[in-house]
């Protein structure tokens, strides 16, 4: 059976780029569009244009003095000390021309998105550029200006009235995106990272449970570098039934990060091609249970622009189409197009093959460290469940 | 850093005649561990902790146990004499009165007159800043010859990269005595490119290593 499905596109989405070398590179969404269609399983009437997000669309999360600010950057008027203030003065997140739109846009192909599914003109909806969820509120950090995340959940709120369960299986911490709904006992938060002992953003501490009345619905689960495909499958799989079962959340957010792979140049877990497959089956499978299908999916990190991410994400749009992933051969046209662009050779198939996969010789010990974050991530919903008490 | 940083300066006192009853109701209401004990010149002449007073009070398991227990003074319980810091002091000094001493708290007192406490947890709070940890940030460990001018060098890689520093740490390498290992955590998602400059000068990178633990 088919879902009906929107995909966010346009070019003017790849208009978000910090500087050519720089790693987070939208390419990456043109790249997953055109091998979507070279596998003819993305048309014309898929395809929902991003809008402009408004000031006052931004500023249910954003800080109008930040908005004014990334706008003043955007035409080069805002001085150094200025920029510094708001994390635009780093090679990160620098400066360039026209950059209050180029994330507005981002921020409208979310808000798009979102409205397409919660007004029933699809079951789910894909926004590969969106998922920068390191914004913060007056902050731009790790190559994200504005948090389309937590501006669309906010949306979700103020125009729905409805509880969202955010998902994050970026390597890096979701921590904008955390600490936007921290207090918040209608949004529950999940995110599964690399450790923040070495890598950024640092945070994503198993015992980051939320503040006040939003205590209990953050949920943190570092695994340890060099984790691979069994472990975090597990985790993730454990993690999302759980969370889901004890939150009941009326619609589902997902961020993608493609980042977790062991060719990814920027983190040091180690899944393969698997992962990708898993990830978005299984939020397709509790969408269905306890949203009734809703489901919006976003893109994030992933700096292996050419082996790892079109794979990983065409994988979602085939799962959120079919349920069925992509296997055996890409489309050699695919190939054709762009092997002269990239920096290695072109995969030739949809999995990794045995033989490349690296050898962890600590992996027993690293599936026990993360089999152990799970259950102090897990121990809070254990303690009502044992009790037989509903948390509210 | 300074003791007067990190006190607080709001400190929950009882005086020496107040009873143990409303000892035990200051340290439930307030959510506390210790109370100093001040004369009416604000000296400090005395501590109790919470598991002082509820030694002294009565077992709830015990139903003809004298009540009037809670009725004696407090002086009657409390420590003393007690260990007190100064505003100026250096909390790297105080750290070690607290491992030393296994204190839960430190009154802080100038000209005789108690103006502040620090906790055990208001101390790890200082110490977690000083890690860095609490912000965003990515860590680097470089080995660093023990030499003057290297720590410049190396910050001026990270200045040319516009990268800021959250927080830097550096201690003695374990077998090479002319060596130190500096851990910083600098506020970038990306360290790559710094890495790669702190290579092509000749510092020896600890983290971030992609293969450490793969074959």
């Amino acid at each position: 059976m088919n879902c009906k499905c929107s995909f966010v596109y346009s070019d003017k989405l790849l208009d978000y780029q910090f500087y050519p070398e720089h790693p987070f590179n939208q390419i990456r969404v043109q790249l997953t569009k055109e091998l979507l269609e070279a596998m003819h399983v993305l048309e014309e009437s898929h395809i929902i244009l991003p809008r402009y997000a408004t000031d006052k669309e931004l500023a249910l999360f954003h800080d109008p003095t930040y908005i004014d600010a990334v706008k003043r950057a955007s035409e080069q008027e805002l001085s150094p000390p200025q920029k510094v203030d708001f994390g635009l003065e780093t090679e990160d997140t620098p400066v360039f021309l026209g950059m209050h739109e180029a994330a507005s846009l981002i921020v409208g192909g979310t808000l798009e998105a979102v409205d397409s599914v919660l007004e029933k003109k699809s079951e789910h909806a894909l926004n590969l550029s969106g998922g920068l969820h390191h914004g913060f509120k007056r902050k731009a950090s790790g190559f994200c200006v504005y948090n389309d995340a937590a501006v669309a959940i906010k949306h979700i709120q103020r125009n729905y009235g409805l509880k969202t369960l955010y998902i994050d299986t970026d390597a890096h911490h979701g921590d904008g995106v955390q600490w936007a709904f921290y207090d918040d006992p209608n949004v529950c938060t999940l995110s599964i990272h690399e450790t923040g002992r070495h890598l950024f953003p640092g945070t994503g501490y198993v015992n980051e449970r939320g503040i006040k009345s939003g205590y209990g619905y953050s949920f943190n689960i570092p695994l340890d570098a060099f984790t691979q495909d069994d472990s975090y499958l597990e985790i993730y799989e454990s993690a999302f039934r759980e969370v889901v079962e004890f939150f009941k959340p009326d619609v589902i957010v997902t961020q993608n990060g493609a980042d977790s792979h062991f060719y990814d140049p920027l983190t040091h877990l180690c899944a393969s091609m698997k992962i990708y497959e898993e990830i978005p089956r299984l939020a397709h499978e509790l969408a269905h249970e306890y949203c009734d299908g809703r489901w919006i999916a976003l893109g994030g990190g992933g700096y292996d622009i050419w082996r790892v991410v079109p794979r990983a994400w065409a994988q979602i749009w085939k799962i959120m189409h079919d349920d069925e992933p992509f296997r055996g051969r890409l489309p050699d046209s695919w190939i054709e197009k762009w092997q002269h662009k990239a920096s290695h050779p072109l995969p030739t198939h949809w999995h990794d093959p045995e033989s490349l996969m690296p050898s962890i010789p600590r992996k027993n010990e690293i599936t026990e460290k993360n089999k152990q974050m799970l259950h102090h991530a897990l121990a809070f919903i254990n303690k009502y469940k044992k009790k037989g008490l509903s948390h509210e | 850093m300074l003791v007067e940083k990190i006190m607080k300066k709001n400190v929950y006192t009882l005086p020496p005649t107040a009873t143990i009853r409303e000892a035990l109701q200051l340290i439930n209401n307030k959510r506390i561990r210790h109370i100093p004990i001040i004369d009416e010149t604000k000296q400090v002449i005395g501590i109790v902790s919470d598991r002082d007073v509820r030694d002294a009070s009565p077992s709830i398991l015990d139903e003809h146990a004298k009540q009037n227990v809670l009725n004696k003074p407090i002086k009657t319980i409390m420590s003393y004499p007690v260990v007190t810091i100064h505003p100026l002091d250096f909390v790297e000094d105080i750290a070690k009165i607290f491992y030393d001493e296994a204190f839960g708290c430190l009154p802080v007192v100038s000209e005789g007159e108690l103006v502040g406490i620090v906790t055990e947890k208001d101390m790890l709070y200082t110490l977690i800043q000083l890690t860095g940890t609490h912000m965003q940030s990515s860590h680097i460990e470089i080995k660093v010859p023990h030499e003057p001018g290297k720590l410049a060098e190396i910050f001026s890689i990270f200045g040319r990269r516009k990268i800021n520093i959250v927080s830097i740490l550096i201690y003695p390498h374990q077998k090479e005595d002319d060596y130190k290992i500096l851990v910083i955590r600098a506020q970038t998602i990306h360290p790559q490119p710094v890495v790669d400059d702190l290579k092509i000068a000749g510092y020896e990178i600890i983290w971030p290593q992609p293969l450490l633990g793969a074959e």
